[in-house]
């Protein structure tokens, strides 16, 4: 594949199709946010004018070419003009995640050398001034929400509004230099810079150029015929890179619109509302949503319920296949279109997924069954496999070839090859520059023909083309008799549970695997409260013998899976536990999005990890937890051990 | 009126504090022979944040009904704005800005959170009754005018994913922020907070405390609580009165109150040996 230097209809950049679009779409609605619960909306043609206003403010304020521009907040319309305002005056957006601790803040400030942050409100200001002695380079700090700042030092501090204001009176001193600015950017300047979470060791600065992100924009869009009439909804963390393709990439170039939730509590009233058609969530999004249905359904009337049951099964049956196309017959195309009127229809309304044309999930495998529930009603849910540094897209599932357990074909122009050890690696417009200040660890995972390794084992399926993912390359080991040890894939069936929210797999040069496990709360907490059964703390529910029982069916059924594939036979459960605490991102025992740091864990209960070898029974741990406000206080807990019964391997059956 | 005070000052932490508001003179209440308040007399400035504490039984709630109007001293004079107020209805104190919460949470259960904050703007409605059932022109108008005010006040205490719920169905720390949102949609010049805190946890207190500080800092709402968690109090008061027994034995900072052997005494007992 020839790298082409000719952009995709000439605009070489995120401020350029602004400009176009402001022509192009003027009157179109570009952003909506719900605010003083209204849904106020900019067209195309505002949002030109707001950025401009804000781009001439910063170049006012000092913000040179190649300074970097931190942006804190959660999802808003300010935030997104804010990147390409600092795109336009040459400067490079680094998104940062809004629940980030001071300390996490302060590397990534540091790093990159940040001279100017737009942040939310009170909260952001503070942490960031909390660092600020340490951030030499640090000049100033803009804000959108004044609430209780209105007392602070505002030599360096700017009100959002206040800085837009400034740029629209001095138009004639900075327009000239904003031109010139503009029109500098090229395909090969930087987009954004994104920091990485990072399951080990430091993030990491992923710099993608304007190549980078139209080109993914574009082929993205046009796989799944996106224009200018979607509606998305942007509640995912503006710091990670499928939030900045979707409501930054994929909008500019097409022109849809981004609309933004009240706050972050109100997303679901806010999804109703919008009803998007282009929609995107983690599967624990969906776990969550399936898990509140199926509790209301629990407590609806006799009637709803059975009506409910009755034609879910139903959907079960026939609704994937209607979904994708193939022949169904008359009789029960005719029952579907009854469920839809009667059941779906009303629910996909209810979810806020009435008028979604294209699904996605990804960054974590999903659950067959709750993948099946969507499709089955009429939802065109897709996995796609990315990440960063490919900015986003590697494979993507086509309409009409939908798998729970693959991740798809490769993505237009993305080249895949798989090494020995099954890693995957891939080459595409879409792969990233480098990573800022690591020539280490850029030259480590990109090699010179530009091949960028994934960290990912798979293979692809024989037959149907499709990438199926096991687990993280690193992650896969080896049992002390030497089987494969891919801890993942066991904790993804366990997963799969809804009364289990996490699940950490052990047994890396062990002769057999244990494993801790999370209770969801609102799951085993409806259960408890239908079963009568008094509780006062999650520390207290995850202890109770029904809920080990009632885990302990689940491990052994796991068990009984994995024991069929013999590959994998090795990892099944022998002894485990339901955890005192929930992992959480503030005790550094998860990333900030949710995926388990395995060595931290290991290491933090090693006491517990232990007496699940030693076969004692029960054991009492002391655990140091962290409160959001970042003070310290420890648990302490006498947790019961449970054997669970392991299935014998399956012998190979030779035709497969 | 000539101990008033009329000049403004500074704190330390750049808030201005205005004149006198309202002042307690030497107020009296008796229920039968029982007196639940003996000659008690302090002022509240205007944007400061005052806090009446005391231990069980000191007479703070019967304080705070005397300023709401709920209660008529039978010695004493009570000034507001540089005026004596006469004997006074609830409601007409209300309508001269004096909002209130209460101490057992006084909501309208099977109302939404929105409608239980609209009846705060009450106090702004003028369309008469049939105005209101005709629904056009001015009603509607003034019903536009309130919400949008109400709306800024459920952004400003955050409950905007409670908005349309019925106030029953949720659990008491927002039941209190509710209530908060009410008497503050009534854009009150004091407002009278009762045990605020009241039954909350840690994190609940700390955000109530946000709200509160946040509250008088926007919409420089002078502020009288009466709390029992002495941490919280000091660290939002700018003035403190202590009460037992009916009596004030302490008034001033919360610096000078903490050192104040009256008080120490008060709280802690006093050690006979």
């Amino acid at each position: 594949m020839a790298k082409s230097s000719q952009a995709a209809g000439g605009f070489v950049s995120i401020p350029a199709l602004l400009q176009r679009n402001a022509t192009q779409y003027a009157n179109k609605d570009a952003y909506r946010e719900k605010e003083f619960g209204i849904w106020q909306s900019w067209t195309w043609a505002d949002t030109e004018k707001e950025i401009e206003a804000l781009a001439l403010g910063m170049i006012n304020l000092g913000v040179a070419e190649g300074d970097f521009v931190a942006v804190i907040g959660r999802n808003r319309p300010y935030f997104y003009w804010s990147m390409v305002a600092a795109q336009s005056v040459g400067a490079i957006p680094v998104p940062v995640y809004n629940d980030s601790a001071a300390d996490e803040m302060e590397y990534i400030l540091g790093h990159c050398g940040a001279k100017y942050a737009i942040v939310e409100d009170q909260e952001q200001v503070d942490k960031i001034i909390d660092i600020q002695d340490k951030l030499h380079q640090f000049e100033h700090m803009i804000y959108i929400d004044q609430r209780g700042l209105r007392k602070y030092d505002h030599h360096q501090l700017h009100r959002f509004v206040d800085i837009q204001e400034q740029g629209r009176a001095s138009y004639y001193e900075w327009i000239e230099d904003l031109n010139a600015r503009r029109a500098k950017l090229n395909y090969d300047s930087t987009c954004v810079m994104l920091y990485t979470s990072g399951t080990t060791g430091k993030p990491k600065g992923v710099v993608l150029s304007n190549r980078n992100v139209i080109e993914s924009a574009k082929n993205s869009s046009e796989f799944d015929n996106l224009g200018a009439g979607e509606e998305i909804l942007a509640y995912l963390p503006m710091a990670w890179v499928g939030d900045f393709i979707f409501s930054i990439g994929q909008a500019y170039w097409t022109g849809f619109c981004v609309n933004c939730p009240e706050s972050a509590d109100t997303m679901m009233t806010d999804l109703r509302e919008i009803g998007p058609t282009y929609y995107f969530a983690p599967p624990r999004v969906f776990e969550t949503q399936l898990t509140s249905v199926m509790i209301r359904m629990e407590d609806a009337g006799k009637l709803k319920r059975r009506m409910f049951h009755h034609f879910m099964e139903h959907a079960k049956k026939v609704g994937g296949d209607i979904l994708d196309g193939k022949p169904v017959g008359a009789m029960d195309r005719l029952k579907y279109k009854l469920g839809d009127m009667l059941v779906f229809g009303p629910l996909k309304d209810t979810l806020g997924f009435g008028r979604v044309r294209v699904g996605y999930t990804a960054g974590e495998a999903i659950g067959p069954e709750i993948f099946e529930f969507y499709r089955s009603l009429g939802i065109n849910l897709k996995q796609l496999y990315g990440q960063t540094e490919a900015t986003v897209f590697i494979t993507a599932q086509p309409d009409g070839e939908v798998r729970a357990d693959t991740v798809g074909v490769p993505s237009p122009d993305v080249e895949i090859k798989i090494a020995d050890n099954g890693e995957i690696f891939y080459r595409s417009p879409g792969t990233f520059v480098e990573y800022y200040k690591n020539p280490e660890s850029t030259a480590s995972t990109k090699d010179a023909e530009g091949w960028v390794a994934t960290g990912d084992a798979g293979f692809f399926e024989e037959g149907s083309g499709h990438l199926r993912i096991i687990d993280r390359a690193k992650d896969v080991g080896k049992m002390a008799d030497g089987n494969m040890f891919a801890p993942k894939y066991v904790e993804n069936k366990l997963k799969f549970y809804p009364d289990i929210l996490e699940a950490v797999l052990f047994g890396n040069g062990k002769d057999r695997c244990v494993a801790f496990i999370n209770i969801d709360l609102s799951a085993v907490g409806n259960w408890a409260e239908r079963n009568n059964i008094a509780y006062a703390s999650y520390q207290e529910l995850a202890g109770h013998p029904k809920v080990l029982d009632s885990i302990q069916g689940h491990v052994e059924a796991v068990n009984k899976s994995v024991a069929e594939d013999p590959m994998l036979a090795g990892c099944q459960i022998h002894r485990f536990l339901v955890l005192h605490k929930e992992l959480d991102a503030d005790d550094g025992e998860m990333t900030r999005t949710r995926k388990v740091r395995r060595v931290i864990v290991a290491d933090k209960f090693k006491d517990l990890v232990d007496a699940l070898y030693d076969g004692s029974s029960t054991i009492s741990t002391n655990t140091e937890v962290t409160y959001e406000d970042g003070r310290k206080g420890s648990i302490s807990a006498t947790l019961e051990l449970r054997d669970a019964a392991v299935a014998p391997v399956a012998s190979k059956v030779a035709a497969e | 009126m000539n101990d008033m005070s009329q000049d403004s000052y500074v704190t330390e932490d750049g808030r201005t504090i205005g004149p006198t508001v309202m002042e307690m003179k030497n107020i009296t209440l008796r229920f039968g022979g029982v007196k639940a308040i003996t000659d008690i007399s302090f002022d509240i400035r205007e944007g400061e944040i005052r806090a009446i504490i005391g231990p069980n039984g000191a007479g703070k709630s019967s304080m705070l009904n005397v300023i709401s109007g709920f209660y008529v001293p039978q010695e004493g004079e009570v000034w507001y704005k540089g005026k004596k107020r006469p004997p006074m209805k609830p409601y007409e104190v209300a309508q001269q800005g004096i909002a209130r919460t209460f101490q057992n949470i006084a909501l309208f259960e099977g109302m939404s959170v929105l409608d239980n904050v609209m009846t705060g703007r009450l106090r702004q409605m003028q369309s008469g009754l049939f105005a209101q059932a005709i629904w056009k022109g001015k009603a509607e108008r003034e019903e536009v005018a309130n919400r949008e005010q109400v709306e800024k006040i459920i952004d400003f205490l955050e409950i905007q994913a409670i908005r349309k719920t019925p106030v029953g169905r949720l659990p008491y720390g927002l039941k209190k922020r509710v209530e908060l949102a009410r008497a503050l949609a009534a854009e009150p010049s004091i407002l009278l907070l009762d045990e605020p805190m009241a039954g909350m946890n840690v994190e609940e207190k700390e955000d109530m405390s946000r709200f509160i500080l946040d509250m008088n800092d926007e919409f420089g709402t002078t502020i009288a609580l009466i709390e029992h968690d002495m941490g919280v109090v000091m660290d939002l008061s700018d003035r403190v009165v202590v009460m037992d027994y009916g009596k004030k034995i302490g008034d001033g900072t919360p610096s000078e109150v903490r050192n104040n052997q009256a008080v120490i005494d008060a709280y802690l007992g006093v050690a006979h040996d």
